[in-house]
């Protein structure tokens, strides 16, 4: 599987990565050698099989649910203490919508 | 620090031999002194050690029972999270992260008496084989200072092996406990998808994320699993399963153990790696178990398989360091967007930023069906072969990685190479199968090799049995 510049530039504006030039001719060589062993999964047979998403153990059908009781939240301070910028206890990001 | 044990920590504390406080100091002080010569600890805890030794101690005065890890200088990877003390998970992106709340499983391991005393460094998100794509630098191994320790966990299982730890907690998506733990020559435990809850860590890829312990020796490994396994209502994956006494059990009786060894795996193995493993076999043969050749005919098509499931669900996990919630956020955002891209672009390294593309790739319109949909089909064909052996042996007996430690720099230039050695664990990661490494000796220069054990799920009790009995021969 060969990928050109431009599916780069494509998957990283999906992926919201900048990329410098260097970056992306390096992604190019190195995904294209990647996606050649993952395209080694066309070669196996897997008509009927059904897809495993997830590890599944034996369990009651609920067993994975918890109680619904009340617990404390982290509280406001807390959840945006680690946040490059806040103002009034919220998130504050760069405008979004122009006037 | 390095001749102490679980059990030898509880003894002194008990004959007041030491006291709690008296040896987190030690510990502190004698692990800040060698970190220089691994760079495997990012950062110590002391505050929070200290007061948890005084607990410790205050128990002891009392007449209380110390607790099942009473003492023990635990060391954290740091991609689990610990209140109050930072948590970058060896990225530049969450270099100043200090988490709000703990992890399950440290609250478990501080609950059983467990003292942390600091966190570890790892591959950038855990994504690596060799601790190279650390934003802090690679871990030297200890064994063998210009090699590599492995990784993702290589901090963590380098502290165990210099001894600056007495067990560590590191997590394994692919083998990044496991392959470590073969490196430095320790004990590296993956137990069973579920066994032990994932609350608090930062996730890479959710349906193979393990957390999983290091040790000196089998049995303080199965103490450690012991302390955090279990169902917790913070992890709707994790498994409402009893966990059994397992250090109890270990009485070093395998005869007539069925074992069994992958025809797949061993036609590929080679060097000294390959003779140390063949020894092992052996060796289990003479101790009365029955070897016998079975067959995972899917495990060519693992690796592919792996790397997509991965990368996907990493691609969607890392989504939310964003610039918004986590510390940083590029001087370049002036709109949404470019605080987006930017601080993403300029916070993770290269690995990360890798797979993430190769994540959003085999998500994207058009891929889905041929890789995504594909690889867990895949997935479900590993873990059928699995199965399919499990009726035949009790447990498989496996290389954990194709060569030793090498040396810092000899691969890192070559993702496919690095990718395609994780071929012996990450079938094991797959299935969700609990899977471990113990030693097994070394390679004529001396570096340490491991021998995998995997059994069905939840029958960590048997693996570790035949890893006690193993390491007695």
């Amino acid at each position: 599987m060969h990928l050109t510049d431009k599916e780069v530039r494509y998957v990283a504006n999906l992926a919201n990565l900048s990329l410098t030039e260097d970056e992306i001719a390096r992604m190019v060589h190195d995904l294209g050698g990647i996606l050649e062993q993952m395209d080694r999964l066309a070669g196996i047979d897997t008509l009927g099989v059904a897809p495993m998403a997830q590890v599944l153990f034996e369990t009651d059908e609920t067993a994975t649910l918890r109680p619904d009781v009340e617990r404390a939240p982290l509280g406001n301070d807390l959840a945006v203490a680690n946040a490059p910028v806040t103002s009034g206890g919220y998130f504050k990001v760069p405008k979004v919508i122009e006037r | 620090m390095k001749q102490h044990t679980v059990a030898s920590i509880r003894a002194g504390l008990l004959a007041k031999e030491f006291s709690s406080v008296e040896l987190t100091r030690e510990a502190l002080a004698h692990a800040e002194r060698e970190n220089p010569a691994t760079n495997a600890y990012l950062r110590f805890s002391p505050e929070r050690a200290l007061a948890a030794a005084e607990k410790v101690d205050e128990k002891i005065a009392a007449g209380h029972d110390p607790g099942t890890l009473g003492g023990v200088p635990v060391a954290v990877k740091d991609v689990i999270v610990t209140k109050g003390v930072v948590t970058t998970c060896g990225s530049k992106i969450l270099r100043d992260y200090v988490p709000p709340y703990d992890a399950t499983a440290i609250e478990r391991i501080e609950a059983a008496g467990g003292i942390v005393i600091g966190k570890t460094n790892c591959d950038e998100f855990a994504m690596g084989s060799s601790n190279e794509n650390s934003a802090y630098g690679p871990v030297r191994n200890p064994v063998a200072p210009d090699r590599v320790p492995g990784g993702s966990s290589g901090g963590s299982a380098a502290v165990v092996a210099q001894g600056t730890a007495v067990v560590s907690l590191g997590s394994d998506t692919g083998g990044s406990v496991r392959q470590p733990a073969s490196f430095c020559g320790v004990v590296g435990v993956t137990p069973t998808y579920g066994r032990v809850s994932r609350y608090g860590l930062v996730a890479f890829a959710s349906s193979l994320d393990h957390i999983g312990p290091f040790a000196r020796n089998v049995r303080d490994a199965a103490t450690l699993l012991e302390v955090i396994a279990g169902r917790d209502p913070l992890d709707s994956t994790s498994a409402d399963a009893p966990v059994p006494n397992y250090a109890a059990h270990l009485d070093g009786d395998v005869r007539g153990m069925k074992i069994g060894v992958p025809i797949e795996y061993m036609k590929h193995a080679t060097g000294d790696t390959a003779d140390r493993v063949n020894e092992a076999i052996e060796s289990l043969r003479a101790m009365g178990c029955e070897v016998r050749d079975v067959s995972l005919p899917s495990t060519d098509y693992a690796i592919a398989a792996y790397y997509v499931i991965a990368t996907a669900e990493a691609s969607s996990n890392l989504a939310r360091f964003d610039g918004v919630r986590y510390t940083m956020r590029s001087a370049q955002s002036d709109t949404l967007s470019n605080m987006y891209q930017n601080t993403r672009g300029e916070g993770f390294g290269a690995e990360v930023k890798r797979r993430i593309m190769l994540g959003t790739y085999v998500l994207s319109h058009g891929y889905y069906d041929a890789y995504y949909l594909k690889a867990q089909k895949v997935r479900a064909l590993i873990a059928q072969d699995f199965s399919n052996a499990f009726q035949e042996v009790d447990a498989i007996a496996a290389p954990v990685s194709p060569y030793p430690a090498f040396r810092i720099g000899e691969k890192v230039d070559d993702p496919v190479a690095m990718y395609l050695s994780d071929i012996y664990t990450i079938t094991g990661s797959l299935a969700g199968i609990p899977c471990m490494s113990v030693p097994c000796g070394t390679t004529a220069e001396g570096l340490p090799v491991g021998l995998q054990i995997l059994c069905k799920h939840f029958d960590e009790l048997k693996m570790f049995r035949l890893a006690d009995a193993f390491e007695k021969r």
